[in-house]
């Protein structure tokens, strides 16, 4: 389609260009500078809208570098969910600095932007820019507290291990566009067809799982995870923990369905049929969620914990992944639907915390179901979503995922390997539930009030968890029709 | 032939080099340039790919352009950074950025 008539249905990220614009701008004004807030949110409710109004259209846009589709849709709408709830969080967080609260908010408005394009980029320029794109302000939004050493320490992490990793994936994307002489993701899947000498396709493809697993943080590329979700200001934390993992896991998607299969399976006649790849992402998914709860059992503070929860909760979406297949996508799908709920309710506990009583470590959370019965009370339910047990959202995701792997009948020992996780996870996931409730405080039981705006927060996301464990069905519709592209 | 496969194999040494600098190094800005000297290496591989390759668009070329701004970006926050952690720690060691372990 050409460019000019592309613009049509490019309405949602003009609208998030705009705004960010108006926040920089306006931040400059001091008459004015206090509205950005206003605009960052309005903005994204509103390119929101647009989204939804053009739901369903399928197209390729500014001449095949980005397709717009139901799938690129769906994980639009849980960027747009989790921006909008971090910036609003984010205001109320003690421990921010402030002075920087509008370019804060521009650049996680800049990040949902480069989400955006790696939810539905089709080329590999368009691939590299956007997720440089979503990097770049990572880097920045990790070192938002500028003179915390912690902080300062995760974001040099960050950019090194960040930029390495995306070095490595260019040199892979460089040699894929030697071997295939097209950007065009879709133009490689019929130029690797008749592949001269399959071999080759080796070396780009391990570098592309080097650069998207850093980005889902996939073991052996995890270890900037638990310092940077760590030193990081505790809203930047639970943002890189939902949306740019969601992206990744859409990138990876898109990237490895549109080159290597055909009409939904492997297809025979490519190279990478001769390597047995599903039975490598089922390894990489085995190591991944074991080496995440193993990891977090051992863990006191409880960002930390939850990075390493993180951690293992991709290895349990890579566990569908293993199988390919349009079924397996949906499993993937509705698991990070539901991981999107249940973990940022988590991480606003996080910080409640920290906010009200300064505490950073499970021992410090002690007596908090007494000082905030309701809010304990909601966490409880999400730690209990996390673990996968009935009746929260949770289960229904892990259900999904193991129905995957044994309706085809491969893998049984992969999900033997899951269901001991799960049992890993319930043990440090209720060690902060025994802190909550069960060890004394000192100090006198009174109870302590949240902001109203992080407490509803909680409660809303954290009610999810029932919610979608009773009426998971119109959600499971809904990613069906998304996934339509590939004949599911 | 031969001009495509001397101008892969610099791109290989220089990507070997870039590799090899971000390991050993314990020089913050040292590991940013051996992170510079892996973009360089792809870039040259786009190139020589597209000149020599028998392309029929300009791909390579745009692509490598645009991973030069890329990097200039990639370099201006790192650098950024890594001038906010001398003033933090007073060392561009990072090694001295020890501070999240476990």
């Amino acid at each position: 389609m050409s460019n000019l008539y592309s613009l049509n249905y490019y309405i949602p990220e003009l609208i998030i260009i705009c705004s960010i614009l108006l926040v920089i701008v306006l931040d400059v004004i001091p008459s004015l500078s206090r509205y950005t807030f206003y605009i960052a949110l309005s903005s994204i409710v509103l390119a929101g809208g647009v989204l939804w109004n053009n739901y369903g259209v399928t197209d390729s846009l500014f001449m095949g570098m980005i397709s717009i589709d139901p799938f690129s849709h769906f994980f639009k709408f849980i960027f747009l969910l989790t921006t909008f709830s971090i910036i609003l969080v984010s205001r109320y967080e003690k421990l921010l600095d402030r002075t920087y609260a509008a370019e804060y908010n521009a650049m996680l408005l800049i990040v949902l932007l480069g989400l955006f394009l790696m939810a539905s980029s089709t080329n590999l320029i368009m691939i590299y820019l956007s997720i440089e794109l979503v990097s770049i302000p990572s880097y920045i939004l990790a070192g938002m507290l500028k003179t915390d050493k912690e902080s300062n320490e995760a974001s040099l992490k960050y950019v090194i291990f960040g930029s390495f990793a995306s070095g490595l994936m260019l040199f892979g994307l460089s040699i894929l566009y030697g071997i295939t002489g097209t950007t065009d993701i879709m133009g490689m899947n019929t130029a690797l067809t008749g592949l001269e000498y399959p071999l080759t396709i080796y070396l780009p493809i391990i570098l592309l799982l080097v650069g998207f697993g850093y980005k889902i943080s996939m073991v052996p590329f995890h270890f900037w995870t638990p310092d940077v979700y760590e030193g990081a200001p505790t809203p930047i934390t639970a943002f890189l923990s939902v949306a740019p993992k969601a992206a990744g896991i859409a990138i990876l998607i898109r990237i490895f369905y549109t080159m290597f299969t055909q009409d939904g399976s492997v297809s025979q006649t490519l190279p990478l049929a001769e390597i047995n790849w599903p039975a490598i992402i089922a390894v990489g998914s085995a190591i991944t969620m074991t080496l995440g709860n193993v990891l977090a059992v051992q863990q006191q503070d409880v960002k930390r914990m939850l990075a390493y929860s993180s951690i293992s909760h991709v290895g349990f979406m890579l566990m569908a992944f293993a199988i390919l297949g349009p079924e397996a996508v949906r499993a993937v799908m509705l698991y990070l639907f539901i991981y999107l709920f249940m973990n940022l309710s988590a991480f606003y506990m996080t910080i409640y915390a920290s906010n009200n009583f300064n505490a950073h470590h499970v021992e410090d959370w002690k007596g908090i179901g007494k000082k905030n019965p309701v809010l304990a009370a909601f966490m409880t339910l999400s730690l209990l979503s996390l673990t996968g047990l009935p009746p929260t959202a949770g289960f229904v995701g892990k259900f999904y995922v193991f129905a995957e792997l044994f309706k085809h009948q491969q893998f049984y020992w992969l999900a033997i390997v899951a269901i001991l996780n799960s049992v890993i996870s319930l043990y440090y996931y209720f060690s902060i539930v025994k802190s909550m409730y069960l060890v004394e405080s000192e100090d006198v039981d009174e109870v302590v009030e949240a902001h109203p705006v992080i407490k509803w927060s909680i409660i809303i996301f954290s009610a999810q968890n029932i919610l979608f464990f009773l009426y998971w069905e119109p959600l499971f519709g809904l990613i069906e029709k998304s996934i339509s592209l590939w004949g599911g | 032939m031969d001009s495509l496969n001397s101008y892969l194999v610099i791109a290989a040494v220089l990507f070997a080099l870039g590799i090899y600098g971000v390991i050993t190094r314990k020089n913050a800005v040292a590991i940013l340039m051996g992170i510079e000297l892996i973009l360089n290496s792809a870039n040259i591989n786009f190139i020589a790919f597209n000149r020599f390759g028998g392309m029929e668009t300009l791909d390579g070329h745009v692509f490598s352009i645009f991973v030069i701004v890329l990097a200039a970006a990639e370099a201006a926050v790192a650098l950024a950074i890594v001038i906010n952690l001398f003033k933090n720690i007073g060392s561009v060691n990072v090694d001295d950025a020890d501070l999240l372990k476990g």
